[in-house]
């Protein structure tokens, strides 16, 4: 079971006010709880089952400009009290940072909390089982698919406290319901892997076990038989699962640490034109049920919406309190990162961005971190498959493709199709004109 | 010996009783304790940015049973939390018998010193140290625009007790030192990483100026990069230096051989056994027992202490890497690669210190034999996927090879390959093989362990290069 917010309280109010006697003069701490169990099932068989119970405590302490922190799992009073000891006998002696505080007592999350991030559904680990052995069934109807790699289903609860001597004090329930199955398929000695994935705070909301099962089917037998194309100049289709990968770049590219130190291709880009004007990316907190909707972020600093790409000028960073010192703004609640960012719909439909170009490669998957955010370098492994006059031809694989993101999100068109399945999300993207390494 | 559940609320008696009573009647499984205590300094943009000292106490309890695991973990260590894990156990595995193994090797193997490096070095001279290194990295020309580095230290100890009331135990120190150096100049950046690490005091790796030697090297690379023109793309020769690109072996045979994976026939080497994978002259091995590298263990996380596998014999693939569980079902015995992140995470096989022995030519021959290629000196990551066998990593330091001298540096690229095939491109292994300097961290189903890699330089027939220059 996941400890209540009383038990909670307690444990913060003891690290609290022992920081204090011990001459901090402010404190801030993070009391968390969770239990997940997961199912996994392999070839239609129970391959495992795992439990975990998880409790846990971070402290901060400061004295003045000094500042200091511990983390454990052991929350024996003892052990604690242990702990908070040696987090202000390191704080004494650590040097001063003139951007050490709390954040701003008037941004403090106060309000309503109805954005229903808590589902108490618990399924039976049979029910688990159940689930996940329909999706392998599903996917093995599919004559192609000769393995698995191993199929899941998760739960998980977790419950947590966020307070600080400034008088915060709040928290909330989450749920998580996570099913994935990954399957090989096999056909003319070509042997390939591939899977499906869904997530969300709400049992009734993820995928049907078979429409798991049989996306993942199709994606593995459309893997197979893969050629390998010549280095050439073309223009790219990136799949749903990949285009929310530029979000995450873009969103580490504007953070305000990144910025604050200048380690960033997007430096100095505030109120310029990042992306193509037909480009708007939003990040929001306050989608009911969406799996990156929260109250307040790891400060207790309350969620605001922000346009960050507005017709394609960047307007706003991601602001913690530290960070923002350093270049003069107000946390905007990000310290925890973004909420739920997307891109928003593009005005063309899939289907006239893949016949938007005779010859197009439309990208699947991306291997390797072949990201550099300091000067925006961009290359990774791929595998694929080729459009030729707005028809899927051919796989493809063993690939690398490669640009500057300073050119590529000047080139990217959005498809229509934006669906909220993970906390980032981006409909089908096309990216004019990058290098593939080949043959 | 006492144990690490001398302060709980469990005796070791009843913990004992819990185990053997639950494990009785399945084929293997243990209560596996952890105890780890970790500091973290980071200086960042002039500053000491954050220090943080977490201390994890909790255990994982696992039974198994034919193929199927059943693993419950928890930080609340009592007799009733115990009792709950092992009902969880027990309702998983309900419809299942087996006979318990309790047969496990010991050793007396001492890699490394039973040695607290969080504590061994003050706080106030480990901050100081962190700034003179700012200072230093800075200092060494106004290019250079940013600097962060970091000291970790981790002191875990462990202790698996097996059906029966069989005890064992390791404590296991790690240290790793790590800089980044951002240099400016005529508009571009560019950072150059570097690391130093392994089982031993922070001393033995800083003493006698060697934190300038970090320093310099992370500032070369950078300065290196900032002159890289545009990577060529698509297939060319590559040759690799020697040491850290091994991370090359890690990623292209490394993942596939290890047990699992061969076991449920994923891997593209699962019917490769007793067959030619490579050139002839390469040789691999896993080996666990390097005197304090990162990947050293001396025994792993179900008990078995570790060995130096063979994996690839000139050419010919030998071995497996295994765990108890896959070795059971694969009727062989586990070669000590069952490893695991914590107690929070199941045990699979995983890699130690991967190494592809040394040869007999020179890195100046390989270079020599190049028309068009490249020169791949240092990596970041790497990923592979397993069932294609496709594989790649990125250089963080590269050149051209044209006419067979070493030209411009070129800008970070991705090299893909393919795992089965691209060690029978091996056209020439040195003599010069050498160790990564102790930094490496390999991830698998969302579990990083410490691992170590080494190789001598290589020469590769063919690799694609993800570049931007056709």
């Amino acid at each position: 079971m996941i400890k209540d917010q009383a038990y909670l309280k307690k444990i913060a109010d003891i690290c609290l006010s022992k920081s204090k006697k011990l001459g901090s003069t402010d404190a801030s701490i993070l009391v968390q709880s969770s239990v997940s169990e997961n199912i996994n099932v392999r070839n239609k068989k129970l391959d495992g089952s795992e439990r975990s119970e998880n409790l846990g405590v971070v402290l901060t302490t400061y004295l003045g400009k000094k500042k200091s922190s511990i983390a454990s799992s052991n929350l024996k009073e003892s052990n604690l009290n242990e702990l908070v000891d040696r987090c202000i006998e390191t704080m004494k002696i650590t040097p001063e940072d003139e951007y050490n505080s709390l954040p701003d007592k008037d941004l403090h999350f106060s309000g309503l909390k109805d954005l229903d991030l808590y589902d108490e559904t618990h399924l039976s680990n049979e029910d688990k089982i159940n689930y996940i052995k329909e999706a392998e069934d599903e996917a093995f109807s599919n004559n192609k698919i000769v393995n698995t790699n191993g199929s899941g289903f998760g739960e998980n609860k977790s419950n947590f406290l966020l307070a600080n001597s400034n008088g915060f004090a709040d928290g909330y329930k989450t749920s998580q319901f996570t099913a994935y199955c990954e399957v090989v398929s096999k056909s003319n000695g070509s042997m390939e892997r591939d899977y499906e994935y869904t997530s969300k705070r709400f049992y009734n909301d993820i995928l049907k076990p078979k429409q798991l099962g049989s996306i993942a089917a199709e994606h593995a037998v459309k893997k197979l038989n893969p050629k390998k194309i010549k280095s050439e100049k073309i223009s790219l289709i990136f799949d749903k699962r990949i285009s929310k990968n530029f979000l995450s770049i873009f969103a580490s590219a504007i953070s305000s640490s990144a910025i604050a130190k200048g380690t960033t291709f997007l430096k100095d880009k505030l109120n310029q034109k990042v992306f193509n004007t037909e480009i708007n990316i939003n990040d929001r907190g306050d989608i009911k049920k969406a799996n990156g909707s929260r109250y307040f972020d790891s400060e207790g600093i309350g969620i605001i919406n922000l346009d960050l790409i507005k017709n394609g000028i960047l307007q706003d960073y991601l602001i913690d309190t530290y960070n923002g010192k350093k270049i003069n703004r107000k946390s905007n609640g990000r310290a925890s990162g973004t909420t739920n960012l997307y891109f928003e719909n593009g005005s063309k439909t899939f289907s006239e961005l893949i016949k938007s170009e005779k010859k197009l490669l439309y990208i699947k998957e991306t291997i390797g971190h072949g990201t550099n955010i300091i000067n925006g370098d961009y290359s990774v492994g791929a595998s694929g498959i080729m459009i030729e006059n707005g028809e899927f031809s051919y796989p493809v694989s063993e690939i690398t493709i490669a640009g500057n993101l300073n050119n590529i999100f000047q080139n990217i068109t959005l498809a229509d199709d934006l669906e909220f399945n993970y906390s980032t999300n981006s409909p089908t993207m096309h990216v004019e004109g990058m290098i593939v390494g080949g043959k | 010996m006492t144990s690490l559940l001398k302060n709980s609320e469990l005796s070791l008696e009843k913990a004992d009783k819990i185990v053997s009573e639950t494990l009785n009647s399945c084929d293997d499984g243990e209560l596996y304790v952890e105890d780890t205590k970790s500091e973290t300094i980071v200086l960042d943009d002039n500053k000491i940015k954050s220090s943080n000292y977490t201390s994890d106490l909790g255990y994982g309890f696992r039974a198994v049973t034919g193929d199927t695991v059943a693993y419950s973990h928890s930080n609340e260590i009592s007799e009733k939390s115990l009792k709950n894990s092992s009902d969880n156990l027990k309702s998983t595995l309900k419809n299942n018998s087996g006979t318990y193994n309790s047969e496990i090797k010991k050793t007396n193997q001492k890699l490394y010193k039973d040695i607290d490096p969080i504590e061994s070095k003050s706080m106030k001279s480990k901050i100081e140290l962190l700034n003179n290194m700012n200072e230093y990295a800075r200092s060494k020309d106004s290019s250079v625009k940013q600097v962060t580095a970091s000291f970790l230290a981790e002191k875990k100890n462990i202790e698996i007790i097996r059906s029966g009331g069989e005890l064992l135990s390791d404590n296991r120190p790690l240290v790793r030192i790590n800089m980044s150096v951002m240099v400016e100049k005529n508009g571009r950046k560019e950072t150059g990483v570097y690391g130093i690490g392994g089982r031993q005091d922070y001393d033995e790796y800083l003493k006698n100026d060697n934190w300038k030697k970090v320093c310099d090297e992370a500032f070369r690379i950078a300065n290196t990069n900032i002159e890289s023109k545009p990577s060529p793309a698509g297939e060319m020769k590559v040759v690799l230096g020697p040491g850290w690109p091994a991370i090359l072996i890690h990623e292209a045979v490394g993942h596939g051989l290890e047990g699992d994976f061969n076991r449920k026939k994923t891997s593209a080497f699962h019917d490769l056994v007793g067959k030619k994978v490579a050139s002839k002259g390469v040789t691999i091995i896993d080996d666990g027992t390097i005197d304090n590298r990162r990947g050293s263990l001396n025994i792993d996380d179900e008990g078995t202490p570790t060995e130096r596998t063979v994996l690839i014999e000139d050419g010919i693939l030998k071995n497996f890497m295994q765990d108890r569980l896959n070795a059971r079902l694969m009727n062989t015995k586990s070669t000590g690669n069952g490893r695991r992140e914590s107690y929070k995470h199941v045990v699979m096989p995983r890699m130690r210190n991967t190494i592809m022995l040394g040869g007999t030519n020179t890195q100046e021959e390989m270079i020599k034999s190049v028309d068009k290629g490249i020169f791949a000196v240092s990596f970041g990551g790497g990923q592979v996927d397993i069932t294609s066998g496709k594989f790649v990593f990125n250089c963080t330091e590269a050149y051209e090879i044209i006419n067979g001298k070493v030209g411009a540096p070129i800008k970070g690229a991705t090299l893909i390959g393919d795992g089965p095939s691209s060690l029978k491109e091996i056209l020439m292994v040195g003599n010069d093989m050498m160790l990564d300097p102790g930094i490496g961290t390999c991830g698998k189903a969302g579990q990083g362990v410490p691992v170590g890699v080494g190789q001598p330089s290589l020469l590769i027939n063919n690799m694609t290069v993800g570049g931007t220059q056709l």
